[in-house]
């Protein structure tokens, strides 16, 4: 294969120029699910992360269950589940709420194991502290813990929150085209992956600059200021 | 005589199967400064952390200014208002500034606009003489300092006692000064204080009264130079031997 056909396979500009607006559809879908994902999963594990800090068996054992469940549980399978199985149960669900669902779900379960450390991470006389002052076992969470234990924590939020990103590829499986899905769609059209090449080049783009802000606080912290 | 404004009567505290506080009664009248000394473990501490509910007796009364501490119907966030604490790790909140640390419960508990909270924060640092540390954040602060800002955050609420927590165990000697600065002029403003420390020469100069605590238990209590010139307990003796030789 000579280079010019090498370039022709993997990065032609005829074909991205054809393929383009079924990369475009796909892209938006991708920050469309991003933009309902992040905060729906940050949201569910801000509520186990919460959940957590109830000294009660009633509410410690089940939450441990639903924790292990859905760490382990492959979010494939957990999206198809939902996908597919709800219907069972008389739900319909389009396919954007079935990942949004699949989502809150697993990725909870992460976002909540990490809040749920940088919780602990909070010493217990700051809370103590904020009690004496009158505050409730609330406002002390809200305005004393929380913002201690996000910052203490923020590069783990970040990386989980780029694998979130990068995991809503697994929506073509609910066929919802995202830009994955929608790259393989023009490169089988085309015969050809320089579609596959503009997806990649266009998932580096939108994450590259998360990944170097991770890089600078984990930097940071690994300085020791916090 | 004045009533007492603190009264806590046979409080007892058991940590699992350990029995920290054995029945203690302590009064503290209006604008007295009482001194709370003892070995470690004797349960000074977890006296003064049970005096504003902290830490939940197992058993006793808790009066403090006329409100019953241990009453569930007692609204336990009001009642804590009336008592500023100040901790022997200072306990700032670390991501917010000398003004804001103050400034919080102003806003939050007592529901004070902003600009009217931050005005009355900077008035309670003005009494620390930190006002011209208000928009720094703890970090960027020395330990007495630090130590300064907690005072005024918890004079702010303008509490009717004030207690100290060993609030100059975690300092290095040349910062002890301003914290116990901060404290003599709280003093003379006429606060009512409990204080759990080993700044012996503080107590001398001015405590009203000294509790001597040993083994959950209070052992002897006086006016200082009752209780350091002239101890009647033999455990009180050997303990002010042992501080006095240091």
């Amino acid at each position: 294969m000579s280079f010019d056909e090498f370039l022709q396979a993997f990065f032609s500009l005829e074909i991205l120029q054809q393929a383009w607006p079924i990369l475009w559809a796909g892209l938006l879908n991708t920050l469309l699910l991003s933009v309902v994902v992040v905060p729906l999963g940050f949201l569910g594990g801000l509520i186990l992360a919460l959940l957590g800090t109830v000294h009660s068996r009633w509410v410690r054992w089940p939450l441990i269950a639903w924790v292990d469940l859905f760490r382990s549980l492959p979010p494939l399978v957990l999206l198809v589940f939902v996908y597919a199985g709800l219907p069972f149960a008389g739900l319909e669900v389009t396919a954007l709420t079935a990942v949004a669902i699949g989502f809150f779900l697993n990725t909870g379960a992460y976002y909540g194991e990490i809040l749920r450390a940088g919780i602990e991470s909070v010493p217990r006389g700051q809370v103590e502290a904020a009690r004496c002052t009158g505050l409730t076992a609330a406002q002390a969470m809200a305005h004393v813990v929380l913002p201690q234990a996000v910052r203490n924590v923020l590069p783990d939020l970040i990386s989980n929150t780029l694998e979130v990103v990068k995991l809503t590829s697994i929506a073509s499986v609910v066929a919802l085209p995202e830009l994955l899905f929608q790259a393989r769609q023009a490169q089988s059209v085309t015969y050809n992956a320089t579609p596959i090449m503009a997806a990649a080049v266009i998932y580096f783009i939108l994450l590259w600059p998360v990944v170097r802000l991770l890089s600078r606080l984990e930097n940071r912290q690994m300085a020791g200021r916090r | 005589m004045s009533a007492a404004i603190v009264e806590a009567r046979g409080v007892h505290k058991h940590f699992g199967g350990l029995h920290v506080l054995k029945g203690v009664d302590l009064a503290v009248r209006e604008r007295e400064l009482v001194f709370v000394i003892g070995p470690s473990g004797s349960g000074k501490s977890t006296l003064l952390r049970c005096l504003n509910r902290l830490e939940e007796p197992s058993d006793g009364s808790i009066t403090v200014d006329g409100i019953d501490m241990l009453d569930r119907r007692t609204d336990i966030n009001k009642a804590r208002q009336r008592i500023g604490m100040v901790f022997q790790s200072f306990n700032l909140y670390p991501h917010m500034t000398a003004l804001g640390n103050v400034a919080l419960a102003l806003r939050r508990v007592q529901g004070l606009p902003r600009a009217e909270a931050e005005a009355r924060a900077r008035q309670a640092l003005e009494r620390v003489h930190l006002a011209d540390r208000a928009g720094h954040y703890p970090g960027q602060l020395s330990g007495g300092q630090q130590q300064r800002v907690a005072i005024a955050r918890a004079i702010a609420l303008e509490p009717r006692v004030m207690l100290f927590d060993e609030p100059t165990s975690a300092l290095d000697p040349e910062l002890v000064g301003g914290v116990l600065q901060a404290m003599r002029e709280l003093r003379e403003s006429g606060m009512t204080m409990v204080v759990v420390s080993h700044e012996m020469g503080f107590a001398r100069a001015a405590a009203d009264r000294v509790v001597f605590m040993d083994g959950g238990r209070i052992v002897e209590e006086g006016p200082p130079e009752a209780i350091f010139g002239n101890p009647q307990q033999e455990r009180t003796r050997a303990f002010i031997g042992q501080i006095e030789r240091h």
